[in-house]
């Protein structure tokens, strides 16, 4: 990560720290949802000054230890302190002991205007003019962690692109009229930001955790991790099965620590597949740029920074080839959501339903959906894909976020569609699981399924066929095989028209 | 799964008990003379709010917005205009049931053209076209009252093996609903557009056209429904629809249907339809007037609406 300096002393940095005082402790805690246990004797203790990363699978019970500590959850044993003081628990002692959360699932109200916002999370903006307080906190902040950030804040949440949302809720995390927080917690902060944000915010936590303040961050980019975080936690199936030093972990050793066996092969791309006819194709967008082609067989990536018109591009692909009126009589473009509550899960059903939900046309005769059809559909792609549940039946909601998304992807493989949109799919989606899915890609485009692949994740575009870079809500630069790298996508996107 | 678990995993089972609880209390406060009677009554009266009802359903299962008042107005309508075209002749019987059924057919339509294309809300897109409907009733009839057929007058005030043929076509109705949303394409679709319509476009279904259907097969059930109450009580008044208003979205709210869409519910109909009439003739048994009846209804409305969504915030 550019723009984060790494002191040469880290143990005797991590030294100081043990001798700090404890910001919050959680020892032995122990939660279950039903059956499912979610947390099986965890500790974690975090002490003034020191940002600890933590990581693990999906479902390795990241969320269940932050909601443990924020107090939204109480755990079924074990003991919670915060400041050294037992005894004392819930949302309202957390937030007393200066304890804030940045949820994965982002939590702002989308009909209030940003500093609105602020106001909830912050109790002491009161009195006559707190607009204008709130507004004054929110853009201080904002612009202390993300210099340039461009982001109206008279603007409604709605109105916000889902990185400028984050961004919003990080800076109202961190913000302190009176004092500062003590404990912030960052659950997938830079899961939608792409990578110069990403880079100011890690720089911003290393300012933070500097001045005596202390961050937890979880994330499932390793690079990050490593190097901002004091110390590493990593958590597997509820427990806390290594927490060192981050000096001591490499990419390698902490992916080995969660549980899994580096691959290091390289994508070998396939030869150019244009030629012939294009299997879809849209003309340059808002009359300049580049016009967009995808061809049989191919992974064609959409690169450039995040919310400069690729998602808007995959809903006008998908859209024009979707009747709103008669149903398709073939199927033959799909779509995975990144935003999954936006666009993606129904949360009222079941696993099976919200996976079967795309190829029901398939799955029936005269309209009579086949259940027993269904059902065996459903079971194959949970072994295929693995999605962690005990029952199909059960509701999505019951799911982890990354098995979630999973469920999503088996929804649009599932279909016979040729094409496959994805809009940014991999958010809080753990290494092992994306390995996993890259695998199905790769042999489901070698069968002849296109791809086009919306991605904020450098290691994600570096996979594809072909490149466009996006920038301002056209296509400004088209990369092949080999220029695919981080230089010359950064290098267009920053630009404009005249790279490759 | 233990007993307690499936009573709550069914919410439609509230909805029986309390009728049972009612008609228990109504018959034992007439001594057990009217326990016959009482049944066929309610079973009559609750088929016509449980026709009305379904279609109300399938609307309302189309997510927060959906809902077509015009639901009266288009039975006024369609009884008005089936008797009239039916002129007491016996052989007209289906041709009045057929443009009854038009008749639903086009006001689907037209509620669903006010929707879209002018980008009113359903909830005022269907009230402006009850008030055309209504005032098209009132032009047609002009105050006349116009006897039903008499072969279609006996069949719908007739019953078969004790139970009234109105019931028995509304439970055929119900068993088609009910496949229709449990095990068709169509079912599942107007589920998804309930939970969260930018997500069932993104899965390819086509919005607009189950939208369509859907409210064309509420306007058509409630031209049915029309037809049979005003061959049931024996001519069409223009009032004759007003009730079904409230009852239509009543029957769907406390049979177990998700107000917020998605969710739906076709057993609880019956169970609220067999309810809402036991709790009228219940308090007309004890004496209480017209006035304190509606309050009462309101209130057990509210009621349920509140004890069902606390039930799913629990989950």
């Amino acid at each position: 990560m550019p723009g984060v300096c790494r002191t040469t002393n880290d143990v005797s940095r991590m030294n100081d720290v043990t001798a700090r005082p404890e910001v919050v402790a959680a020892r032995g805690i122990k939660v279950t949802f039903g059956a499912v246990k979610a947390l099986d004797g965890a500790d974690l203790v975090i002490h003034a000054g020191e940002c600890v990363g933590l990581v693990g699978h999906n479902g390795a019970g990241k969320s269940t230890i932050v909601n443990v500590i924020n107090g939204g959850l109480t755990p079924h044993a074990g003991d919670i302190s915060y400041g050294g003081n037992v005894g004392q628990h819930g949302i309202s002692a957390a937030r007393a002991n200066g304890v804030r959360c940045v949820f994965q699932e982002l939590s702002l109200c989308p009909n209030l205007i940003v500093n609105e916002n602020a106001r909830i999370m912050h109790a002491e903006l009161a009195g006559w003019n707190w607009r204008a307080k709130a507004l004054a906190l929110v853009e201080r902040q904002l612009r202390e962690i993300f210099p340039g950030h461009g982001i109206d804040c008279d603007s409604t949440v709605d109105d916000l692109s889902i990185a400028e949302r984050q961004m919003v809720e990080i800076a109202i995390s961190f913000a302190g009229l009176h004092d500062r927080p003590k404990l912030v917690i960052l659950d997938e902060p830079t899961s939608s930001l792409d990578a110069g944000l990403a880079a100011q915010l890690m720089a911003y936590i290393r300012r933070f955790v500097g001045e005596g303040g202390s961050v937890l961050l979880i994330s499932h980019i390793l690079g990050e991790i490593l190097s901002t975080s004091d110390r590493i936690v990593v958590m597997k199936d509820g427990r806390v099965v290594a927490d060192r030093p981050a000096s001591e972990f490499s990419t390698r050793t902490l992916v080995e620590a969660m549980g899994n066996v580096v691959r290091e092969k390289e994508w070998l791309r396939s030869s150019d597949k244009r030629g012939g006819t294009a299997a879809l194709s849209m003309p340059a967008r808002r009359g300049h740029g580049l016009p967009f082609e995808a061809h049989r067989g191919e992974m064609i990536g959409l690169a450039g920074l995040g919310g400069h018109g690729q998602t808007e591009m995959l809903l006008d692909l998908y859209l024009s080839r979707n009747g709103n009126w008669w149903p398709a009589r073939k199927g033959e473009i799909a779509f995975v959501a990144g935003d999954r509550s936006l666009n993606g899960t129904f949360p009222l059903w079941s696993i099976l339903n919200n996976l079967s939900i795309a190829s029901l046309g398939n799955l029936s005769s005269r309209s009579i959906v086949d259940q027993g059809r269904e059902t065996s559909l459903g079971d194959g792609w949970k072994k295929r894909i693995e999605i962690r549940t005990p029952d199909m039946e059960n509701r999505i909601l019951s799911l982890s976020g990354g098995n979630q998304q999973k469920v999503l992807f088996a929804r649009a493989l599932a279909t016979t569609a040729g094409i496959v949109l994805m809009d940014d799919p991999m958010r809080g989606v753990d290494v092992g699981t994306k390995q996993e899915v890259y695998e199905i890609l790769r042999s489901e485009a070698a069968n002849g399924r296109t791809f086009i692949w919306y991605s904020t994740e450098m290691d994600e575009i570096r996979l594809c066929d072909r490149v466009y870079v996006f920038r301002e809500g056209s296509i400004v630069a088209e990369l092949v095989g080999n220029e695919i790298t981080e230089q010359n996508v950064l290098a267009a996107s920053f630009s404009g028209g005249e790279a490759a | 799964m233990n007993s307690a678990r499936i009573l709550f995993s069914k919410p439609w089972i509230w909805s029986f008990a309390a009728t049972v609880i009612v008609w228990v209390v109504t018959v034992l406060f007439t001594g057990g003379a009217s326990s016959l009677g009482l049944s066929q009554a309610a079973l009559t009266f609750a088929a016509f709010s449980v026709i009305v009802g379904i279609g109300q359903m399938f609307v309302i299962t189309l997510g927060p917005g959906n809902i077509d008042l015009s639901v009266p107005a288009t039975m006024t309508l369609s009884g008005t205009l089936a008797l009239k075209l039916m002129d007491v002749q016996d052989s007209m019987i289906v041709v009045g049931l057929l443009v009854s059924i038009l008749l639903g057919f086009a006001i689907g339509i037209g509620n669903y053209v006010l929707i879209k294309l002018l980008r009113i809300p359903p909830i005022i897109a269907t009230l402006s076209m009850s008030f055309i409907i209504q005032s098209t009733a009132i032009w047609t009839n002009r105050g006349l009252r116009i006897k039903p057929p008499e072969v279609l007058a006996n069949f719908t005030t007739s019953s078969l093996f004790g139970i009234p043929n109105i019931a028995i076509v509304a439970l055929i109705l119900s068993g088609i609903a009910w496949v229709l949303l449990e095990k068709t394409i169509y079912g599942r679709w107007i589920s998804a557009i309930g939970q969260s319509t930018f997500a069932a476009r993104m899965t390819g279904i086509p919005v607009d056209g189950t939208r369509l259907v859907t409210y064309i097969l509420c306007a058509i059930l409630a031209s049915i429904c029309g037809y049979l109450l005003a061959s049931f009580s024996g001519g069409a008044a223009l009032n004759m629809g007003s009730e079904y208003l409230l009852m239509s979205i009543a029957v769907v709210v406390i049979g177990g249907t998700a107000v917020a869409g998605g969710n739906s519910n076709i057993p609880g109909i019956w169970g609220a339809s067999l309810f809402m009439f036991l709790v009228v003739s219940m308090l007309n048994t004890y004496g209480f007037g017209a006035g304190f009846r509606l309050i009462l209804t309101g209130i057990i409305i509210i009621a349920v609406i509140l004890v069902a969504g606390g039930r799913r915030a629990n989950r």
